[in-house]
């Protein structure tokens, strides 16, 4: 795998992350605030595009559990990343619904237009490929699920052309 | 730009007799737009709101079983049995829990749901907490589809200002909180005490049942889980009574219920249909099989249900008594069509991979079982399989089926028989060849029945 940048050490958590910890520990029982974990590990991850041991460490104790009982969260859900990964991370699902759609064709071209292998991040940092399990949107075959929160529907070449073309030249900007 | 609209999957107008997915757009999903479908006027009704009589909450719970309401999750569970478990008199805090973890392969209904009639949801769970006297529920949302979470969560804010959620709901003295929380990428989280571990904010790895979750549910309390589809069916009920929603069905089945169709269809899609609705008619609404091919086979609920050939599924009716007695379930409707083109092994070389990928690891048979599966069929695909493989294979999955703590074991095993049983030829016309010219030994005779 090529190594990709690793953001300053000191990338630390806003204040807004807090306040949204706040929202999801209410959403809970007084001594049910683990419950939160999911989700504020799920706001690291927005914000520092991963999940460190430090992160893992603030959450825990902010959420009084031990730091290990995060790390075994962190470690069991697949969509939680626990290196750095490209700006634009991109899951293609390939079960089998998508498969009989183009589902690991999509993933092919990508593949191909990137110059790197699924599990990989391009050089400049920029995307990581990922072959995903089913994302829940199977008629809307190819999908693409990019950085955890937009799923991309009908990914046919030309459209999957033209979303990496626009984020790499809005890169380049 | 790149977002689904919902344009191709659920606003087509090729549904029959639609309650869950009528007269959506895609923009009309707010409050007052449900309102204006004759959205909480089921939940005004049970409160004694409007021209609302009241109804207790055994009436409701009749009402739902006279529906002869079935979990859509999966299981077929009949809802109003369900919660009729729950017991009443519980003194402590109980809960109420939507499953919207929708992960199995081909199953993309609870998204459409969700995202575009969010209140039927919630006004399903407040009807559903009324009848079993909560006044906590939470609705676990699939990490996959953050977009329709944040749209839930939108959903729920108009409804709290509302007052349909909250203390004292539309001035009754009926209280109900609900909140929405969310996965991040694990199939087994939709099995029910797997989910309830990751609501809790554990790892999600199921737990023995029984007990149930009606014994022993959220944090150890009394708990009704239901699937999203489940609940969203509930106002409609409510307010045309148990006994229109059993004659929208057929006995045993009641009312409609929402298909995913995937794979070789022209129009793949939601297609919201009367349960007992012949397959035939369901393939045509999607379009008929793709580019004019043949129907090959078809996966009739979702990926860990048992393949079936297309003379066999030609002649059922898309139902749970039906698929049952044709070998297969029902599932979660989601149905998974491939034409005269596929191979089977490979397709079931990807379902395998993904068993192995998602098992939980708690249980032996299924951790260690899963890879094995997927190592047999994935070296029978690269034509180096060996004359035993399917034994082999067959004896494996009949050690996983009913030896672990839930049925992400025997989701594994199903697929793995009944593609052998259906479709052996292709398998061992894979194996055959190679196997002859890789080695001199003969072939033997009781490997060719
Ligand atoms: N929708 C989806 O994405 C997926 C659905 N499934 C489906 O899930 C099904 C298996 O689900 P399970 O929950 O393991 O089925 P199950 O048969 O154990 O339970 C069904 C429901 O009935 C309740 N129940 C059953 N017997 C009970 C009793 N005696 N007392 C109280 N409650 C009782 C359970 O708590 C559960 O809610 C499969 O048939 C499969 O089709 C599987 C994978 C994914
Ligand atoms: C491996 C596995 C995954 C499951 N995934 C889901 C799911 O994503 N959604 C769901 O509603 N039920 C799922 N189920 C079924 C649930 O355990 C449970 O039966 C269901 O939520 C009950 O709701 P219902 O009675 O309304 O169907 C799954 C079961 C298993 C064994
Ligand atoms: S059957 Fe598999 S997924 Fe289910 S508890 Fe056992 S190891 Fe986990
Ligand atoms: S199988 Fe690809 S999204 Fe469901």
């Amino acid at each position: 795998m090529i190594p990709v940048h690793t953001p300053a050490p000191a990338a630390s958590l806003s204040e807004q992350a807090f306040v949204r910890f706040a929202r999801e520990v209410a959403k809970f029982p007084a001594d049910g605030k683990q419950s939160a974990v999911m989700a504020c590990l799920t706001i690291v991850q927005e914000e520092l595009g991963f999940v460190s041991a430090e992160s893992e460490k603030i959450v825990a104790d902010y959420l009084g559990m031990a730091p290990i009982a995060v790390h075994e969260v962190t470690t069991f859900y697949n969509m939680y990343n626990q290196r750095p990964v490209g700006k634009y991370k991109l899951n293609v699902c390939t079960n089998l619904p998508c498969q009989l759609r183009d589902g690991a064709k999509a993933l092919k071209h990508l593949e191909h237009k990137l110059g790197i292998s699924m599990g990989e991040s391009t050089a400049d940092g920029l995307f990581t490929l990922q072959q995903s399990e089913c994302l829940g949107a199977c008629a809307d075959s190819p999908v693409m699920l990019v950085n955890d929160l937009t799923m991309c529907s009908f990914m046919s070449n030309d459209k999957l052309d033209q979303l990496i073309d626009g984020l790499t030249s809005a890169e380049a900007k | 730009q790149f977002a689904a609209t919902g344009v191709q999957t659920c606003f087509h107008g090729r549904h029959i007799n639609p309650q869950i997915l009528a007269d959506l757009d895609g923009n009309n999903w707010r409050l007052k737009d449900y309102e204006a479908r004759g959205g909480y006027q089921a939940l005004r009704k049970i409160l004694a709101q409007g021209d609302g009589q009241g109804m207790t909450p055994d009436q409701v719970i009749a009402e739902v079983k006279a529906g002869s309401l079935r979990g859509r999750g999966g299981a077929g569970f009949p809802t109003g049995l369900k919660w009729s478990f729950m017991p009443r008199q519980f003194p402590g805090q109980k809960y109420l829990v939507c499953n919207s973890d929708e992960g199995e392969p081909g199953t993309c209904k609870d998204r459409d749901i969700m995202q575009y009639n969010p209140h039927s949801v919630i006004e399903g769970m407040a009807i559903a907490a009324y009848a079993m006297g909560i006044s906590v529920g939470y609705n676990y949302i699939h990490g996959e589809i953050f977009a329709t979470y944040q749209r839930f969560e939108e959903a729920l804010d108009e409804a709290r200002a509302a007052g349909l959620l909250g203390d004292k709901i539309l001035g009754s003295a009926f209280t109900f909180q609900l909140h929405a929380s969310h996965g991040f990428g694990a199939y087994i989280c939709g099995e029910e005490t797997a989910l309830l571990e990751s609501l809790e904010g554990k790892k999600g790895q199921p737990r023995f049942k029984p007990p149930f979750p009606a014994s022993f549910g959220l944090y150890g309390k009394p708990t009704t889980i239901n699937n999203t589809e489940t609940f969203a069916a509930v106002p409609w009920i409510i307010r045309n009574g148990g006994q229109a929603y059993l004659e929208c069905g057929k006995p045993n089945n009641g009312g409609t219920k929402i298909y995913s169709v995937s794979g070789d269809v022209e129009l793949p899609g939601n297609y919201e249909v009367p349960m007992g609705t012949p397959f035939s008619t369901l393939l045509e609404l999607a379009g008929g099989v793709r580019k004019g091919r043949t129907l090959k086979a078809v996966i009739p609920g979702g990926s860990s249900a048992p393949v079936l050939p297309a003379s066999i599924m030609m002649e059922c009716t898309m139902d749970y008594d039906s698929i049952a007695k044709a070998g297969s379930m029902l599932g979660s409707g989601a149905v998974i069509v491939m034409d005269d083109s596929r191979c089977m092994v490979e397709s079931l070389k990807r379902l395998s991979y993904f068993y192995m990928h998602e098992s939980c690891g708690q249980c032996t048979p299924c951790r260690e079982g899963t890879g094995w599966l997927w190592r047999m069929v994935d070296r029978i695909h690269k034509g180096q399989g060996r004359q035993t493989d399917l034994d082999l294979l067959n004896s494996v999955a009949d050690n996983i089926q009913g030896r672990t703590i839930c049925a992400l074991g025997d989701a594994a095993a199903m697929p793995v028989r009944a593609m052998i049983k259906h479709f052996r030829h292709e398998f061992e016309a894979m194996i055959k060849p190679k196997t002859l010219s890789a080695s001199p030994a003969p072939v033997q005779a009781s490997l060719q029945a």
